[in-house]
């Protein structure tokens, strides 16, 4: 990692400089007709720098980054899985970047069939024939689906259903996004086995509830094995289940939502579908819907006329959540990798997936807490022993240890069912020899966690900064270099 | 490594689905391209496109061809960049995390605000946010926006208000601006306006700020960021909260997305901003470092009771903004907006002089870089000349009857700093060839 401080843009920034030159520019000539009222003396003050600084300072930058592509990445959740580098060529090409949303349907005759392919793939795969590609993240597909249950309701007539029952175990996008929708929100309890509390459940349906919301493995990367039960004793209650299909990763090509009965969900194309996460989004988070549903879908869908494709708003359309049809470019990778892998690799995925979470979990559960053992998903969570907590060392600290030891910490304190939780998903293309070093590193921290080793509290050591001091930003916000 | 595991085969970790759940044969899902058949494959479907960009693109309506320097795709493509993940771990994150403060700054900079946050997923859900902003800030519950304002972002505002029984108010557009009328009152959250609005006109941003402040409520602008090389900031003439896509800084078109929303506004509002923050602070050592800032407003901690439900920011395409806007400079920022504003105004004088059956729809309003013309002969006219201009290998003519029914014989064109001459040559080819045909009946 580049350890140097690089300064701020504006630090470095110099009178005159820049990168960008044109010739021609002639601002008394552009300023003719316009009011004097709007027009301003001298342009924003960006930082001012030359090519090749900018080069620098953004490659030392990145040098401050893990990756994907330079180290062990197991964010629980996240699915950080290797991104194919050819789909980067693939989507950078001017065929598609060169696009503009306001041209005709016969000029992006490609691009739409590809997106109507997309549609049709995720549709197969999931057992839920509607399909949008609309919502522009995980969290965004949540709200639409959530909204396209309201349609449903309000269709019927039954506006007193406004009750959305969420495991306790659930993403906090879930219950956020139920607020949005117009939703009340009511935790439904997790059992001794991390699974849904079959009679908390039962508890809890009456003719207020809408829908349950629930993660498919759940956040503790265990299976809901009574998922066909609970479909059947909401329905009968009157509401729909929606499924987070952020953990989609785990059952591809095994089994499908739509065949045990889900009414609808989202697929986080990031995650499952390869992706890059691009440090914080763009994400892409299409929602999947039974043939009863799809006439409520956003716009707009493709759809197929012969041999031609176009734009189509559903007849009953919940209006847009979004400018324009989707993250196209996010699609573009997403349907390369569905058809590098095809039916049969994607099937693979989901087995090594879970193959490799598997091994971790038996490998890790020698030295850690690990509080549902048994076989997993593509993920599972531990926690410190009781000889650790005694010995004054947090999740936090083995989290920092990792950065120290050059392997990007698990996913840390969620679920919120295990406190201390500590969530490994390894994903499927990390071979043998990096989950050893994984497992080995794990073995080392529990041995120090268990003697209560300084060096836990001190680490990271080696990284350009070492633990940031969060209350001081939270006290005294420093949000931008002119406020500072 | 299932020895380890104590399984007997990988089809037995998956024992806790039941079996009749199972799939008993392959999905249908064709596939299993190698890289090169993947690679022709994409190929051969590209081809049946036909990108605008740089192909003469007249065609605006919120996504506009603009350059950007090389630097951005070489620079925004570095792995370590892309493969990784909302930076969690401050210490392993401080490229990202240093990159999205000075992102933060430099929107702030453009908008005339003191905050900006890091990054939205669009334009349209920007404004979204900015509604539920403005009725957690104000307590009250209806919003006025101006016809002017984007359609998608209306709509993406209905679709997200009225699930919520936020009241939405539209102000009429009349000769090309909002007339506010009586229908900002105070009940009023939020007034929303475009600058310049989708018509291309320039609106009075005093007014949006006085009808706001005489009734108590907060001013939005949406903001097209490249018109402030020319144009004041929105926050500096008084606009609370502004908001915005960053496709226009080094974001290619891309069918419309990924791009990035933007979101900057007063330092007060901090506590209240939707989407992630990133704020400076200092470690152990009193080393300066970058860290998200204010989580407790989020979903993973607040649940239902969470500011908003976006989980994400779109941090690969504002670390693009944040180059471009880098590479520009204040400089390169003016230069690229006096250029946009003179081909449009070459474009404008070209057409109007090539033909008297099209004219500006608004000859007393300023436009910037995209112009509502109006074509005599209406919608069929309007299609001719679409047709004629694609026939010169060029992209343009948005009509604008798609949202606003009375506008039947309205259209509009926009430039860019990549308009050529010959562009111009072409779309004058085209009037010529679409208006004659009228001059000989």
């Amino acid at each position: 990692m580049n350890l140097d401080l690089v300064p701020l843009l504006f630090e470095d920034s110099r009178p005159g400089r820049r990168c960008v030159r044109h010739a021609n520019a002639d601002k008394t000539q552009a300023s003719h007709g316009l009011p004097a009222r709007e027009l301003r003396e001298t342009p924003p003050a960006l930082p001012e720098m030359g090519e090749l600084d900018l080069i620098r300072h953004f490659t030392r930058l990145s040098q401050k980054n893990f990756a994907i592509s330079t180290q062990f990445y197991p964010l629980g959740s996240c699915t950080m899985k290797y991104n194919p580098v050819v789909h980067e060529k693939i989507a950078a090409d001017a065929a598609w970047m060169g696009l503009h949303p306001m041209q005709p349907a016969d000029e992006l005759q490609g691009a739409l069939g590809l997106m109507h392919q997309l549609q049709e793939d995720l549709g197969e795969a999931t057992g839920l024939p509607g399909v949008t590609l609309h919502p522009a993240a995980g969290a965004h597909g949540e709200l639409t689906g959530l909204m396209v249950l309201r349609a449903w309701l309000d269709e019927k007539g039954e506006n007193d259903r406004r009750t959305i029952l969420i495991p306790d175990s659930a993403h906090g996008t879930n219950p956020a996004s139920c607020t949005l929708a117009g939703f009340h929100v009511s935790t439904v309890k997790s059992n001794d086995l991390g699974l849904t509390d079959m009679e908390d459940l039962k508890a809890h349906l009456n003719d207020s509830v809408a829908g349950f919301m629930v993660t498919n493995p759940n956040t503790l990367g265990l299976f809901e094995e009574n998922i066909q039960e609970i479909c059947d004793l909401v329905h009968q209650a009157g509401g729909k289940v929606y499924m987070d299909g952020a953990n989609f990763n785990a059952i591809m090509g095994i089994t499908r939502p739509g065949d045990f009965g889900i009414d609808m969900m989202h697929l986080n194309l990031h995650k499952s579908f390869s992706t890059p996460h691009g440090g914080g989004g763009p994400g892409s988070g299409p929602i999947c819907v039974t043939q009863e549903l799809a006439k409520y879908l956003p716009e707009a869908i493709v759809v197929k006329n012969g041999e031609s494709y176009s734009w189509s708003r559903p007849s009953h359309c919940i209006g847009r959540l979004r400018a324009w049809n989707g993250n196209f470019g996010v699609l573009v990778r997403a349907y390369a990798y569905v058809k590098r892998l095809g039916a049969v690799g994607m099937k693979r995925v989901a087995e090594n997936a879970v193959l490799n979470a598997n091994y971790l979990r038996v490998r890790c559960h020698k030295h850690w807490r690990v509080p549902f053992d048994r076989t997993c998903m593509h993920e599972f969570v531990a926690r410190p022993t009781k000889v650790m907590k005694d010995a004054g060392v947090h999740t936090m600290d083995i989290a920092k240890r990792l950065i120290e030891k050059g392997i990007h910490p698990p996913t840390v304190y969620f679920p919120l069912v295990v406190s201390e939780a500590i969530m490994v998903e390894p994903t499927e293309t990390e071979s043998k020899e990096t989950l050893d070093a994984f497992a080995e590193a794990m073995t080392e921290i529990a041995k120090e966690a268990c003697a209560g080793d300084p060096c836990l509290h001190a680490a990271p050591t080696n990284t350009p900064v070492g633990r940031v001091d969060e209350a001081r930003a939270v006290k005294d916000p420093q949000l931008c270099f002119r406020c500072s | 490594m299932l020895q380890t595991i104590g399984a007997p085969s990988v089809q037995a970790l998956f024992e806790s689905i039941p079996e009749k759940l199972q799939l008993s044969g392959p999905l249908k899902i064709e596939g299993g391209f190698s890289e090169s058949a993947l690679t022709r494959h994409m190929d051969a479907l590209g081809r049946t496109n036909r990108p605008a960009a740089s192909h003469g693109c007249f065609l605006g309506g919120g996504f506009y061809d603009h350059d950007w320097p090389a630097l951005v795709d070489h620079l925004s493509g570095r792995s370590e960049f892309l493969t990784a993940y909302t930076p969690y771990q401050p210490e392993c994150s401080q490229g990202t995390l240093q990159a999205i403060y000075e992102f933060q700054s430099m929107i702030a900079e453009l908008c005339g605000c003191e905050v900006a946050n890091a990054s939205m997923y669009d334009g349209a859900s920007a404004c979204a946010e900015a509604a539920l902003m403005a009725v957690g800030q104000t307590r009250r519950r209806k919003i006025v926006v101006s016809a002017g304002l984007h359609p998608h972002s209306r709509e993406t505002l209905d679709t997200y208000l009225k699930h919520l029984e936020i009241e939405l108010v539209e102000a009429p557009l009349v000769d090309g601006v909002t007339q506010w009328g009586d229908s900002v009152d105070d009940q009023t959250a939020a007034v929303f306006v475009q600058q310049p609005n989708f018509l291309g006109v320039i609106e009075d941003l005093d007014d949006v700020c006085h009808q706001a402040k005489t009734h108590g409520a907060l001013s939005v602008a949406s903001l097209y960021p490249i018109a402030t090389g020319l144009l004041r900031s929105p926050g500096h003439a008084g606009i609370d909260l502004v908001v915005g896509d960053g496709q226009s800084l080094g974001v290619p078109l891309g069918l419309g997305g990924p791009s990035f929303g933007f979101f900057a506004t007063r330092q007060k509002y901090v506590r209240k901003i939707p989407g992630r923050l990133v704020g400076l602070s200092r470690d152990g050592e009193g080393r300066r470092a970058y860290t998200l800032t204010f989580q407790t407003r989020e979903q993973h901690i607040r649940r239902e009771k969470a500011t908003s439900n976006i989980c994400t920011n779109n941090a690969l395409i504002a670390l693009r903004g944040c180059m471009h806007m880098a590479a520009l400079g204040p400089k390169g920022l003016e230069e690229i907006a006096c250029l946009s504003r003179q081909r449009t105004l070459d474009m404008v004088e070209a057409v109007t002089r090539s033909t008297t059956a099209l004219s500006l729809a608004f000859p007393e309003q300023a436009f910037f870089n995209e112009v509502t013309f109006r074509a005599e002969g209406g919608a069929d006219a309007i299609q001719r000349f679409k047709a004629a201009l694609k026939e010169q290998g060029c992209h343009g003519v948005l009509p604008l009857s798609p949202w606003y029914e009375d506008m039947t014989d309205l259209f509009t064109l926009a430039c860019t700093e990549k308009t050529r001459p010959e562009d111009i040559g072409k779309l004058i080819k085209a009037v010529e060839s679409a208006f004659q045909m009228e001059v000989a009946q």
